[in-house]
């Protein structure tokens, strides 16, 4: 088995969740080779070949790569591909934007979210908002899958010593092109490797209240989450939602402050080690979940415990 | 301009589904089903669109079992010029939703298509990419905001770091994220009038489509559940069992 990862960089720096997708490759068995592809992107190969347990870095520097546009990535995977038996990348908004389209264009069907690997063609992977854990095996030659970081443990950074090698080809496919970004920029941890995370909910009233939890969030390093509804009111950017259709989160210690636990919002934070849930209605369904359960006025709780702590 | 809208029948947000107790699929007996909630903000979408006057028709297609057709009602009550059915009767994969699309897009040539990110039941967020890369179309993944102008159309992305704003040339295919827009709801005289806008029908074979499964579903099962928690009485009982018992903090 060969197995091509797609590492996930901003052009200067590897991000975490490359080395989870790396354990899951690892639980497949076989030689694993890393991808770097990006614009500006050496910075990232040096750190990729230091990788424990991969033995081959490739990298595509070329300025059409650089925002990661999939109309430019996905034919250089595919075509890099005809010499795998699977590609896998993180389930970030990044692979899960580029792997469905590699896979088309292999005539094969992806397989998204896996949080098991069987053996090289079965794998778990939760659906109906993780309802329901599926286990499905792959026949197609080429198995592309995205893999879901919180599943797997991170390899270890350091320690590896892998070949680094360019690749020339160039894709441009010139219909897309990159306009602007704003990203968030925070001191806090970030969320989906954070220890600890604390969420607030639509219960925290206004974007002002959710200092509050800030507060309590930098007391215990923790990085701060949010459910649909307090994004939707406005209170919080997009990049905090947890859950179904936001981040995927499993911290060792999860807060969820004035949220009531609808299932979308289980489904991106129920692998935690230990749920704390705030609330005045002690029916919220957030308490089937959780390990300790205080019903309480969030307003007079959460002061309490910043003073507390 | 022409909008294709994919919409997908799926099992209702509010419905906790189980496995059956066989662990051979999930029990979808009786349940109430919906259109998948993307796809309603890709109608959304595109009924707005049209009364801004950039677009001029909207077509609705649904991979799906006979009674997909209900779903591309609600679709034309809410404001679709006419819809397709592509019948099938198994549940068709990504790939093969994408290649019953490509080949609608073959027939139709739209401008612009719009789908969901996910169908709430498979959560597979592949489909809109899949068609992209058949049709060679550029692809604007989880938007956030629309906006067409001189021919391309701005997308803005919700990603994990925050928002990307990208220029796709038409045609393009975007999928929508939860808050492109809120749908409205379909008024009575609407749902009376979709009742009589053309609904064609068609079959993947009739598309030249192959829709053979890759991918075997072995099992499903329900997650490992939780071990039941307790209710802590106050703030100074939380701290206590978070530093002692549970070890946290
Ligand atoms: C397709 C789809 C995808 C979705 N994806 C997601 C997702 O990814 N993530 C997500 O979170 N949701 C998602 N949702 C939305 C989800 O269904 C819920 O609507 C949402 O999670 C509710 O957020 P909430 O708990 O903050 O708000 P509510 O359900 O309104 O709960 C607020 C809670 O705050 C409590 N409260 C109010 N005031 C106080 C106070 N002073 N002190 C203490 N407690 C207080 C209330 O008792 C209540 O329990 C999705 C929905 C759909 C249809
Ligand atoms: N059977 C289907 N019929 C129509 N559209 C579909 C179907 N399956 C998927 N789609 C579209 O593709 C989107 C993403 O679905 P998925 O890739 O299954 O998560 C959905 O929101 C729909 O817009």
């Amino acid at each position: 088995m060969s197995i091509l990862v797609i590492a996930e960089h901003d052009n200067s720096q590897l991000k975490p969740a490359t080395l989870n997708t790396i354990s899951a490759a690892q639980a497949i068995g076989g030689d694993i080779t890393v991808l770097v592809a990006g614009g500006g992107c050496a910075g990232v190969a040096d750190a990729a070949v230091k990788i424990a347990g991969v033995s081959k870095v490739l990298l595509a520097d070329n300025a059409a790569y650089g925002h990661q546009l999939a109309e430019n990535v996905a034919p250089l995977v595919a075509e890099l591909a005809a010499g795998y038996s699977h590609v896998l990348a993180p389930a970030t908004t990044t692979g899960k934007n580029l792997a469905p389209r590699v896979a088309a264009l292999l005539d094969v069907q992806g397989i998204s979210d896996i949080s098991a690997v069987e053996s090289a063609d079965t794998f778990k992977r939760p659906i109906y908002a993780g309802n329901v854990i599926a286990t499905v095996q792959s026949s197609d030659a080429i198995k592309v899958l995205t893999v879901r970081a919180t599943a797997f443990d991170p390899v270890a950074a350091e320690g590896g010593s892998a070949t680094l090698e360019a690749v020339g080809a160039a894709h441009d496919a010139s219909n897309s092109a990159f306009v602007g970004e704003e990203l968030a920029v925070s001191e806090r941890p970030e969320l989906t490797s954070a220890r600890v995370v604390v969420s607030g909910g639509r219960g925290m009233g206004s974007s002002d209240n959710f200092q509050m939890l800030e507060k309590l969030a930098d007391k215990l390093g923790a990085a701060v989450g949010a459910s649909r509804a307090a994004v939707d009111a406005g209170f919080v950017p997009n990049d905090m939602q947890v859950g179904q259709t936001g981040k995927i989160v499993a911290p060792d210690l999860y807060i969820a402050v004035g949220i009531s636990g609808a299932i979308q919002h289980l489904a991106g934070m129920k692998d935690s080690k230990v749920i704390v849930a705030i609330n005045k209605d002690e029916e919220a369904p957030i308490f089937q979940v959780a390990d300790y359960g205080l019903v309480a006025d969030l307003f007079e709780a959460l002061p309490e415990l910043d003073n507390k702590l | 301009m022409k909008v294709l809208v994919a919409v997908k029948r799926v099992v209702d947000y509010n419905v906790k589904v189980r496995p059956k107790a066989d662990g051979t699929g999930v029990e979808l007996n009786n349940v109430k089903m919906s259109i998948n909630p993307f796809c309603e903000i890709a109608v959304e979408e595109a009924v707005r669109l049209k009364e801004k006057g950039t677009v001029t028709e909207i077509v609705a297609v649904s991979i799906g079992p006979q009674q997909a057709q209900e779903q591309l009602r609600t679709a034309l009550a809410l404001g679709a010029d006419r819809a397709i059915l592509i019948k099938s009767d198994s549940d068709l994969e990504p790939l093969a939703v994408a290649k019953c699309l490509k080949a609608v897009c073959e027939q139709e040539s739209p401008d612009l298509v719009l789908m969901g990110k996910q169908s709430i039941d498979g959560d597979n967020n592949q489909t809109g990419q899949m068609l992209g890369a058949l049709t060679g179309y550029p692809q604007g993944t989880f938007a956030s905001q629309v906006v067409v102008e001189g021919g391309k159309v701005n997308v803005t992305r919700e990603i994990d770091g925050g928002l990307q704003t990208l220029a796709l040339n038409l045609p393009a295919i975007v999928t929508t994220d939860l808050r492109l827009n809120e749908p409205r709801y379909a008024s009575l005289p609407n749902i009376m009038k979709a009742k009589k806008k053309p609904l064609d029908t068609m079959t993947p074979e009739e598309l030249g489509v192959d829709t053979a499964p890759r991918v075997t579903l072995l099992k499903v099962e329900a997650p490992a559940q939780r071990a039941a928690g307790i209710k802590v009485a106050s703030v100074d009982e939380l701290v206590e069992k978070l530093k002692n018992e549970a070890k946290v903090i």
